[in-house]
């Protein structure tokens, strides 16, 4: 019977954010690997990420990991034209920062700093929170982001125009949208379903 | 009743078929089919499991609704609607809905140098009175919901612990996180796309290039 809570030990639990690699640890009993059916492998989408126990313990309902495995990877990887993926991972860091995952937070910042190759402004999003000064482009994406994030959702008119006037088309305003609001759905399941932790030696 | 071949973010956006928004929204198939695909394997599931689809549909209308999202939280009573009759219960969870109201994120960091930045707010729980007509695995779920809503970086594995007493089992928990999440989603893409929409320039001017932004965009994909 896998009905019971996993306890975890806190002892290595990072108390800050960080672009180091975290480790994450389930409160809950992922499916095992071995029985795993032909409905949950395709529920996983990448056969690879069996290896993983939030992936494994979100395939006990293999339809929804799924299509939130796809929406997840059209938002983030269709670089075919809109955003740049340096920006759109800025949204899900921002978003991460400020609903408080330091986990997905930790995996976001270090794709917004290699794709931006500005680790120091991520490191500064990181260090001093959602009001960090990076830069006017930045600053939009960060304050529409967070915008969206609050409940009730504070995004309005002002944070559109903001974004246009640094430049951003109608198409890119659609990708901020849609990166910051994913994480409003990753971070709730990263948050709630077990703990960062930190890796020993990294 | 199937909302099965409408899509349920331009339906609460306002999007209408072949306009600007609509065909921007079309640069991004992928995310805007599997948005839907998620909505249908929460609310029309091939099998509902131990969440049975009245209650996927009280928990929706309460997130929605402590999210002060009237286009959604109406969308999800009205299906709430379709599988629960009982007059008081509607009544009582619409009363939790106004009782849960409060303005997030907040709640505590690990304890560290982020304690600074800890922020308190109201602990969500379901009125006494109300637990006996809303059921008390119900009520939890609700309790649970408001949690991750509000102050998502609030949960402990505790909380898990509360939603098994309550008689949730594991993978159930799981499809609850997620409906919850989700929901967390679609209602942000809903506000945004909604407030690009209404800011959008409808000069024909405007439009046309737009379109052949969306023509261009087309060909290299």
């Amino acid at each position: 019977m896998s009905d019971s809570i996993v306890v975890q030990g806190s002892a290595n639990q990072p108390v800050v954010f960080t672009q180091d690699e975290l480790g994450w640890l389930p409160w809950l009993d992922p499916l095992p690997e071995a029985e795993l059916t032909e409905r949950h492998w395709a529920g996983l989408v990448d056969r690879a990420r069996a290896k993983s126990d939030y992936f494994r313990l979100l395939v006990r309902d293999p339809e929804v990991l799924e299509a939130r495995t796809k929406t997840d990877k059209d938002i983030f990887y269709n670089v075919a034209d809109g955003l740049p993926r340096a920006e759109r991972e800025l949204a899900a860091a921002a978003t991460s920062r400020y609903n408080g995952c330091i986990y997905c937070a930790s995996v976001h910042s270090r794709f917004a700093t290699v794709h931006s190759k500005r680790r120091d402004d991520v490191q500064r999003l990181l260090d001093e929170g959602v009001s960090a000064d990076l830069g006017a482009r930045w600053n939009a994406i960060v304050r529409a982001s967070v915008a969206l994030a609050s409940t009730p959702i504070a995004f309005g008119r002002e944070n559109i125009e903001e974004l246009r006037r640094v430049g951003l088309d109608d198409a890119e305003i659609i990708d901020v949208i849609n990166g910051a609001a994913f994480f409003n759905w990753a971070n709730r399941l990263m948050l709630s379903l077990g703990e960062p932790t930190s890796k020993v030696g990294a | 009743m199937s909302t099965g071949t409408q899509d349920i973010i331009d339906l609460l956006a306002g999007i209408e078929p072949g306009s600007g928004l609509d065909g921007i929204r079309g640069r991004r198939l992928q995310a805007r089919e599997n948005a839907q695909r998620s909505y249908l394997a929460l609310f029309e599931p091939v099998d509902f499991d131990d969440f049975a689809a009245a209650e996927r549909h009280a928990v929706a209308a309460f997130v929605a609704g402590i999210h002060d999202e009237p286009n959604a939280a109406g969308f999800y009573l009205a299906k709430l609607a379709t599988t629960v009759d009982r007059p008081e219960f509607i009544e009582s969870l619409k009363a939790e809905i106004e009782r849960g109201k409060t303005s997030g994120p907040y709640g505590a960091f690990p304890a560290g140098p982020l304690s600074v930045e800890d922020t308190s707010g109201p602990i969500y729980r379901v009125a006494g009175d109300r637990k006996p007509i809303l059921g008390v695995r119900l009520a939890a779920a609700l309790e649970h919901a408001h949690l991750l809503v509000f102050r998502p970086r609030d949960t402990a594995s505790a909380d898990l612990q509360a939603l098994l007493d309550a008689g949730w089992p594991t993978t159930a928990i799981v499809t609850l996180s997620q409906l919850v999440a989700f929901l967390s989603f679609q209602i942000r893409a809903v506000a945004g796309l909604r407030t690009l929409g209404a800011s959008l320039d409808v000069s024909p001017g405007r439009q046309a290039d737009e379109a052949a932004k969306v023509s261009q965009g087309a060909r290299v994909s």
